[in-house]
């Protein structure tokens, strides 16, 4: 159903293109999808429209195409009937698929290199940047929207139960014990919950104590590792997780940012989400909030190290004529100033992509107005390691949903910590052995 | 007496129905051969790396146990909603039958879900039954049922049934209404002057001659809860809690669509083909000779 929408709206769209193309031949005109909903997408058009009127040689058309998962496979779907855009966002985990795309995509440093722009991978937030840029040290999309993991707690509970407000639990026993003493004293219904589970309590959690998630550099060192998230390490975090719900102290609520309502109903007292979950929280909360960092275990060498990113990047799509690729990169070179960068960050929630533009932003007293925006922006500006860098797997879609459905049966008691994760990495690998087959790295 | 109607011409009947067998052609057969085609490949996403495969897809399927559980999954929830489907709305239809004053108004509201999309309906029957803000949920915690749809998973099915089977009954009830409508007021009335009850002139006139009416919709009921509700299954549970609710047509979906893999989700598909293309041969050489026209 959906499909013979987009389709119609496709048709509309050229029809209204066919139209334009008569009015200005000269201009140079390019398609930019992407998954932006709301305020987010007001701003992405706000990008395009101060672009276009900057200049008068290039055109960017900002079209939005649904969820991410939706926007991609419109763009495959597009580029398979030949009429492809030329920029694309892309959450995360599709960062694999787009990679091994040979010829469908093309890498941003060599689309700078060829338009002869500029481009230095080194301002960005390493941990931002290295989530895209293969082993060779290229960036091959363009860092755009990233968060990361943290922590949120609620004050006024805290106090309520005794607790001091103005610290926030720094460890994973911290956390129990604090909810311990939320659940004893009746502060809140639930005490914890998390969002984002397979995200949270797994990906970053792995990288946050430098513990390796798959082999050949988490999947970054090539198309074919093995899983390797059902060490000691996950298997005692799950397992303590399962013993915290069995206590009454952690609530499941949901794979996705469902969890965030309990948090922000007033239901949960602490939750561990997306720090992009801000914006909602804030307006939504009816209580004194605060932001952490995500918890770790102290006992733990390398702990904490730095969280892993989600959000979405852009990419090239293959395929397209040289002044095409020239407004692509002019586009790109718009972005990345500073100034627009921070305004960005700082109107989003989403991380700075530029370190110039954490620094403004630290200027401008923006963190000391809004305390807490910097703790996601600190967890990410430290050196990465071969174990922290990121997560690239092929099918990660799929290893996130079997994830989730092995953590469910965690939570319900049908399996324990070691089983379920033995079976998602058992799961996972038969995946990723199913996407090396057709990768064309 | 002669029946069929004749045509003069020869090609008239064929040219009238033209416009039917392009359309066929177009929306069911084409797909259903690229489907048959492309199963027998794996490929990226973009479709740049095309391997032939033969039926490896296949293979790989029925090696993986949690495919397999997926059926069982689908049995339970069709039949479930074949068979809530059909008696709700044979009940629904029969009292709405007899209703005198205001019937358009019962019968208009009966229709209505029938206008809502399988997604909205999810989210609907979501609202409702939410842990955290369900009003349903919270009658049911209020009578000391330990409701969390979110990690048990009979109720995440009985919730996508429900959910199912409401957007279901209005379309059921219309086909019901009109067979009622039907049925010759003579005999009724004929069995009633008799002596027969209203249960038993049910069982014995009205049943049997709506039956019908009944196979038809069975056929229908069973095509849609395997084909139609991955909307629902998508807004509402995601086919969690663990797999739960993993219908066959849902993970087409998730792995064709979300996940990309279209070699393994054309391969789903011509399994998920067959099963219904078989179930109908079936129910039309087995089930239709009881059926009375």
């Amino acid at each position: 159903m959906s499909q013979c929408r987009s389709a119609f709206r496709r048709i509309a769209f050229a029809a209204v293109l066919s139209g334009f193309a008569a009015s200005a031949q000269a201009v140079v005109e390019i398609q930019f999808w992407h998954a932006m909903t709301g305020a987010n997408n007001d701003r992405i058009n706000d990008f395009a429209r101060k672009f276009n009127e900057s200049q008068g040689e290039y055109k960017v058309n900002a079209v939005f195409k649904g969820s991410y998962p939706e926007a991609m496979a419109a763009a495959i779907a597009a580029y398979r009937a030949g009429s492809a855009p030329a920029i694309l966002q892309v959450f995360e985990v599709g960062t694999a698929t787009m990679m091994s795309a040979k010829g469908a995509i093309k890498p941003v440093h060599q689309v700078m290199a060829d338009a002869g722009e500029k481009f230095d991978p080194k301002i960005y937030v390493p941990a931002v940047a290295g989530y895209y840029t293969n082993t060779k040290g290229q960036m091959l999309s363009f860092p755009f929207n990233s968060s990361t993991t943290v922590f949120f707690y609620n004050r006024d509970a805290f106090e309520k139960a005794g607790l001091d407000p103005n610290r926030a639990p720094a460890t994973w026993p911290e956390v129990m014990a604090a909810a311990a003493k939320i659940k004893a004293a009746g502060a809140s219904t639930c005490s914890f919950t998390t969002a984002w589970q397979s995200w949270v309590q797994l990906e970053s959690f792995s990288a946050w104590h430098n513990t390796a998630f798959a082999t050949k550099e988490n999947g970054f060192g090539g198309n074919d590792p093995k899983l390797l998230f059902n060490g000691p390490l996950q298997v005692k975090h799950i397992g303590n997780m399962q013993d915290w719900a069995k206590k009454g102290y952690f609530t499941y609520a949901g794979r996705k940012t469902e969890p965030e309502a309990k948090f922000f109903s007033g239901e949960c007292a602490m939750l561990t989400t997306s720090s992009a979950a801000y914006g909602t929280i804030k307006q939504n909360a009816k209580f004194k909030f605060a932001v952490a960092p995500l918890p770790y275990y102290a006992d733990v060498a390398g702990a904490p190290q730095n969280t892993i990113i989600g959000g979405a990047s852009l990419w090239v799509m293959g395929g397209k004529s040289k002044d095409e690729y020239k407004a692509v990169a002019k586009f790109f070179k718009f972005l990345s100033d500073p100034e627009r960068q921070a305004v960005w960050h700082q109107t989003t929630g989403y991380l700075p992509i530029t370190m110039e533009a954490y620094e403004l932003t630290k200027k401008s007293g923006f963190y000391e107005k809004n305390p807490g925006t910097d703790v996601s922006v600190k967890q990410m500006i430290v050196k990465t390691t071969d174990k922290s860098r990121g997560i690239r797997l092929g099918n990660f879609v799929q290893i996130r949903d079997i994830i989730d459905e092995e953590l469910e049966n965690v939570w319900s008691g049908k399996k324990t910590a070691k089983e379920a994760l033995g079976a998602a990495v058992a799961r996972g690998n038969e995946q990723i052995a199913k996407f090396a087959k057709t990768a064309n790295e | 007496m002669e029946k069929r109607a004749r045509f003069r011409s020869w090609w008239l009947p064929y040219a009238l129905i033209l416009p039917q067998i392009a359309v066929t052609l177009v929306f069911f057969f084409w797909p259903a051969g690229q489907a048959l085609y492309y199963s027998a490949f794996i490929q990226d996403a973009f479709g740049g790396n095309l391997q032939f495969v033969g039926l490896d897809n296949f293979r790989e399927l029925f090696a993986d146990p949690h495919y397999l559980a997926s059926f069982k999954v689908t049995a339970v929830f069709s039949l479930l909603v074949a068979a809530l489907g059909l008696s709700v709305s044979l009940v629904l239809a029969v009292f709405a039958d007899r209703v005198v004053r205001g019937a358009t108004a019962y019968k208009t509201l009966l229709i209505w879900p029938y206008a809502v999309a399988p997604a909205v309906a999810a989210v609907l029957w979501v609202f409702l039954f939410n842990p955290t803000i369900g009003i349903v949920a919270w009658w049911l915690k209020r009578v000391g049922v330990d409701w969390n749809y979110l990690l048990d998973g009979d109720q995440a099915l009985l919730l996508i049934v429900i959910a199912a089977v409401w957007k279901q009954v209005s379309y059921n009830f219309l086909f019901f209404l009109a067979g009622l409508q039907s049925i010759p007021k003579s005999l009724i009335e004929a069995a009633a002057i008799d002596g027969a009850g209203p249960v038993r002139r049910f069982a014995t006139i009205v049943f049997p001659l709506l039956s019908p009416t009944t196979f038809f919709l069975l056929v229908v009921n069973v095509v849609y809860a395997f084909f139609d509700t991955f909307a629902i299954v998508d807004a509402a549970t995601s086919g969690g809690p663990g797999q739960a609710t993993e219908i066959l047509v849902y993970k087409v979906y998730k792995d064709g669509f979300k996940g990309l893999d279209l070699g393994g989700s054309a391969a789903q598909s011509v399994i998920l083909m067959v099963i219904v293309i078989t179930l109908t041969v079936v129910q039309f050489r087995f089930v239709e000779r009881k059926v009375q026209y």
